[in-house]
């Protein structure tokens, strides 16, 4: 039990990571509001890019920049994953604002951020 | 029933059966009313399948979430210095990055030169976000109408009169300096923390402040669609030229003769600079895009 | 001083993308279109000639982008086989644009044409580089443009009905982007590396030592699930019939027969080139991806038989399509990975061919969707009718045409014994009487003469009449001499 529990400890920002990635899929899957379905996107991105950085962090390292032309690697954290953030968070702002975008127009069309209920109206309009 | 059938298939054939493709159709919809279950109103089905995919749903999440905590606990621990992910990539990374690509800030570094073409795909996400953001609220016949417009001109009207001079003053003493650092942040990506995308971002929001403050159309005297248009697709054209360069000269084992400078100066690092300032130049724009197309529907 | 021709996929990705992001620069949609097309054809002609030239000489190679080699840069690998399939993605994109550009000019408004061919040069860069990558970070960048650009292809007619299948396209979009990533995520946590030879090592000593044993079925897991929602597989099929059945002629043409294509080939060379597929046959996805491949075989079709609208009809008709491919790699053996392979091409021409002349069947009426609507159409375009009706009938499975060989290579496949063959070869002749079922009714509802007169148009299409020849050769041809072609997807699967 105390090694689950030391283990549960060290390992924190990958199970907030994880719970915080189901609770935005399961928002995501289930909320009917659009913008809530945003955000729950958001939320599921930034659990994994939480997940991505705790992978690069190493106790008692500085930071990914050449400090006083040390080049040891035994001296710096992982830089790997802050580029894969970076990229991540660029394509999930690029989503985000296409997705409002879509909300957008949907709610000129049918005056409504309800999901089923767009769905519902849109299964009745002839194409 | 089977000459009825016959019939009705010779007439579906020959074109003389009802619109609606009887064979199928009413054959189901019978079915579906003898049955209890189905004996209900449109609205109740609707519901009931809501109900019934709420709970696939609910089940399909806490299945993902489990699973997902069970193997958390398979995984390295937290912080260890001998963890599978710090191998000899990181180790290149860090030890050679400097002499490499001449870059003291190492994600910089990697981003722009070891694994570049990431990077390059990611820009062009931004691009395409932002052309389809102007397919979609660009003003046209189909998504503005007659009273939206006359609406619009109100706003034009009102935002012209209703100006406020506290904010516009701050606005205009605050916008040099957020420009400044947004340039500073970009000039330094690979000398200091920052680079294109956080520089780009940071000019982005000051041309939002200065949108917001002064109103969208003096912003357009200098910034029109033209020039937004030009300045995206020109910056990302320079950066996949140069790393078009860099790669092909990279592949068949060519000398760049790019000079790497001195680690530290500003002109230093090669061609980061160059894709700093093109990242830069293109977030600036998406970021300001947005905010235009969302707010007034054209730049 | 590696040969020439190793740098042709890296142009071609080049070249896709630098037209793309030159799009907006063009003086309207009709310049727009011309160059897109002529980016398509060169890329076919250029990735073309590379497959004859690593055919011939039986190689394969890996590119490295960039100044450094393997674990610390990128790289693209290239064999005959991944050459041969972007050829004939290139070539059936440009007769996609072509075949439906009569319709794509009256639903899409003028301003706006332009971005369009922006979208289809970046989904062509990004088919590309999701069959060339040998970095899956890459193919995870890839997989998002390729998922904006689908659904701003989508969106581009714009009416309420297509932007309301298009949020729908894209939440299910960002749950299956979701998994992928948090699948890279733990993959990169327990090996350290994001390149295909070096995760592939990793693995094998990972399997061998029997470590993270757990985390790395998960991985596999997710990444195929991720794959699998993106390219609609069974269950994950919902958002595919308003989505394809909603937009544009050339759209419709392009999302079914490729982009769906694009995450299956990614993720069978995540199979071969990450995992090696004798590790993934052990962890029992493939079990699972037999299943929903028969599944969405069965349900696809029953779907598309209650269906009026002919767009629709030929989505539903994609799922089970898709399911063919899923229970090739579902078979788990090579014989059915060929199976697929082959089957992926050989949709990439019929799907296109189908959905162009429906376009060009409803165009001819005004735009009437309805089977309805549309019977006799075929009389009055008979290039059309002819090539609905050999598309039709090449996904039932008349021998000569390429479904009919599709089917018999999984047949084929299926010959391994005990529960998966039965299970397979009932699904097959299942599936081909439910295809019947509803593809021959629509034949003869449009060869047969209408009950009442509608008005006609009568000019002549001669981009559609183009794309119909060059995609009726592609689909008897691929029916009639599929060896060379089998050939060279046995070499390329040797060599992943």
């Amino acid at each position: 039990m105390q090694a689950f529990l030391e283990k549960a400890v060290s390992l924190r920002f990958e199970i907030a990571a994880v719970v915080l990635f189901g609770i935005g899929f399961m928002n995501l899957l289930l909320q009917n509001n659009l913008i809530k379905k945003i955000v729950a996107f958001n939320v599921m991105d930034s659990s994994v890019f939480l997940f991505l950085a705790s992978q690069g962090y190493i106790e008692g390292r500085m930071a990914p920049i050449v400090q006083n032309g040390v080049t040891d690697a035994s001296q710096y954290v992982n830089p790997i994953p802050a580029g894969l953030v970076l990229t991540g968070i660029v394509v999930s702002v690029s989503v985000s604002a296409f997705f409002l975008a879509l909300v957008q127009r949907l709610y000129k069309h049918y005056h409504t951020v309800d999901f089923d209920e767009i769905m519902m109206m849109a299964k009745k309009k002839v194409d | 029933m089977k000459k009825n059938t016959w019939k009705a298939f010779t007439a579906w054939v020959n074109g003389t059966a009802e619109e609606s493709r009887p064979l199928r159709r009413e054959a189901g919809q019978s079915a579906h009313e003898k049955h209890p279950l189905f004996h209900l109103n449109e609205e109740m089905r609707v519901r009931l399948f809501r109900w019934e995919y709420r709970a696939v749903a609910l089940i399909v999440c806490l299945t993902v979430v489990a699973v997902l905590l069970f193997t958390v606990f398979h995984l390295p621990l937290f912080g260890e210095p001998n963890n599978p992910a710090v191998n000899e990539v990181v180790e290149r990374y860090v030890e050679k990055g400097l002499e490499e690509t001449g870059a003291v800030n190492m994600v910089s570094g990697m981003i722009l030169d070891y694994r570049a073409f990431d990077t390059f795909g990611e820009s062009s996400v931004l691009f395409l976000a932002v052309t389809s953001v102007m397919m979609l609220l660009l003003r046209d016949e189909k998504n503005i109408s007659a009273e939206e417009d006359i609406q619009e001109a109100h706003e034009r009207i009102i935002e012209k009169e209703a100006s406020d001079r506290i904010l516009q003053k701050v606005v205009s003493l605050v916008m040099p300096c957020i420009f400044l650092f947004g340039i500073y942040v970009v000039l330094n990506g690979h000398i200091s923390p920052g680079g294109g995308f956080s520089g780009g971002a940071i000019m982005g929001a000051g041309l939002i402040l200065y949108g917001s403050a002064f109103g969208t159309d003096k912003v357009r005297e200098i910034f029109t669609m033209k020039t937004f248009r030009r300045i995206t697709s020109s910056a990302l054209l320079c950066y996949a030229a140069s790393k078009a360069y860099s790669f092909y000269t990279g592949a068949n084992g060519l000398p760049t003769g790019i000079p790497l400078g001195t680690p530290g100066a500003i002109f230093s690092s090669g061609l980061i600079l160059v894709l700093d300032i093109c990242v830069g130049m293109v977030v600036a724009c998406t970021m300001y895009g947005f905010y235009v197309l969302f707010a007034r529907g054209e730049i | 001083m590696q040969p020439i021709y190793y740098n042709i996929p890296f142009v071609c990705i080049f070249l896709c993308m630098v037209g793309g992001i030159t799009m907006p620069l063009q003086k309207n949609g009709q310049t727009a279109l011309r160059t897109t097309v002529a980016v398509c054809l060169a890329v076919a002609l250029l990735c073309g000639g590379l497959a004859g030239i690593l055919y011939a000489r039986e190689e394969s190679f890996v590119y490295q982008m960039g100044h450094f080699p393997a674990p610390w840069g990128n790289e693209l690998y290239v064999g005959p086989l991944e050459a041969m399939l972007t050829a004939v993605f290139a070539l059936v994109m440009a007769m996609s644009i072509l075949g439906g550009r009569q319709t794509f000019m009256e639903d899409v408004l003028p301003p706006k044409q332009r971005f369009y061919f922006t979208m289809m040069c970046m989904i062509l860069a990004s088919l590309l580089a999701l069959s060339f990558t040998n970095d899956i970070f890459t193919g995870y960048v890839f997989i998002e443009i390729s998922t904006l650009a689908a659904c701003a292809i989508v969106m581009a007619r714009d009416t309420e009905k297509t932007i309301a299948a298009t949020i729908r396209y894209l939440v299910i979009s960002l749950l299956g982007s979701g998994l992928f990533l948090i699948g890279l995520a733990l993959l990169y946590c327990v090996t350290g590396h994001l390149l295909m030879p070096q995760l592939l090592t990793r693995v094998q000593l990972l399997s061998l030592a029997g470590g993270y044993h757990v985390p790395l079925t998960v991985v596999c897991g997710l990444l195929a699930i991720g794959m699998g929602i993106k390219s609609a597989m069974f269950p994950f099929y919902a958002w595919l019939p308003q989505a394809h059945g909603g937009a544009t002629t050339s759209s419709s043409a392009v999302l079914s027969g490729l982009v769906l294509k694009g995450y299956i080939i990614f993720l069978i060379r995540i199979f071969y080139r990450v995992f090696s597929i004798s590790v993934v046959r052990s962890l029992s996805i493939m079990d699972i991806l037999f299943v929903f491949g028969i599944a969405g075989m069965l349900l696809g079709s029953v779907m598309a038989m209650r269906e009026e609208h002919i767009k629709r009809m030929l989505a539903y008709s994609s799922i089970a399509q898709i399911g063919y491919i899923f229970m090739g790699i579902g078979l788990g053996t090579d014989a059915g990975i060929v199976a697929a392979f082959f089957q992926i091409l050989s949709h990439a021409v019929t799907k296109p061919l189908l959905f162009l002349s429906a376009g060009r069947l409803s165009e001819i009426r005004h735009h009437e969707k309805s089977l309805y609507r549309l019977r006799g159409t075929a009389r009055s375009d008979r290039l059309a009718g002819v090539g609905f009706t050999l598309g039709g009938l090449s996904m039932i499975g008349i021998p000569l045409l390429t479904g009919f060989t599709a089917k018999f290579f999984f047949a084929e496949a299926a010959v391994v014994g005990g529960l998966r063959m039965w299970a397979a070869i009932l699904a097959l002749a299942v599936s081909s009487v439910l295809n019947a079922l509803y593809y021959i009714p629509a034949i003869i509802a449009i060869w047969s003469r209408p009950a009442e007169e509608y008005e006609e148009l009568r000019t002549p299409n001669r981009g559609f009449a183009v794309a119909a020849v060059v995609l009726m050769a592609g689909v008897v041809l691929l029916g009639t001499a599929a060896g060379p072609v089998l050939r060279v997807i046995r070499m390329g699967l040797s060599m992943l």
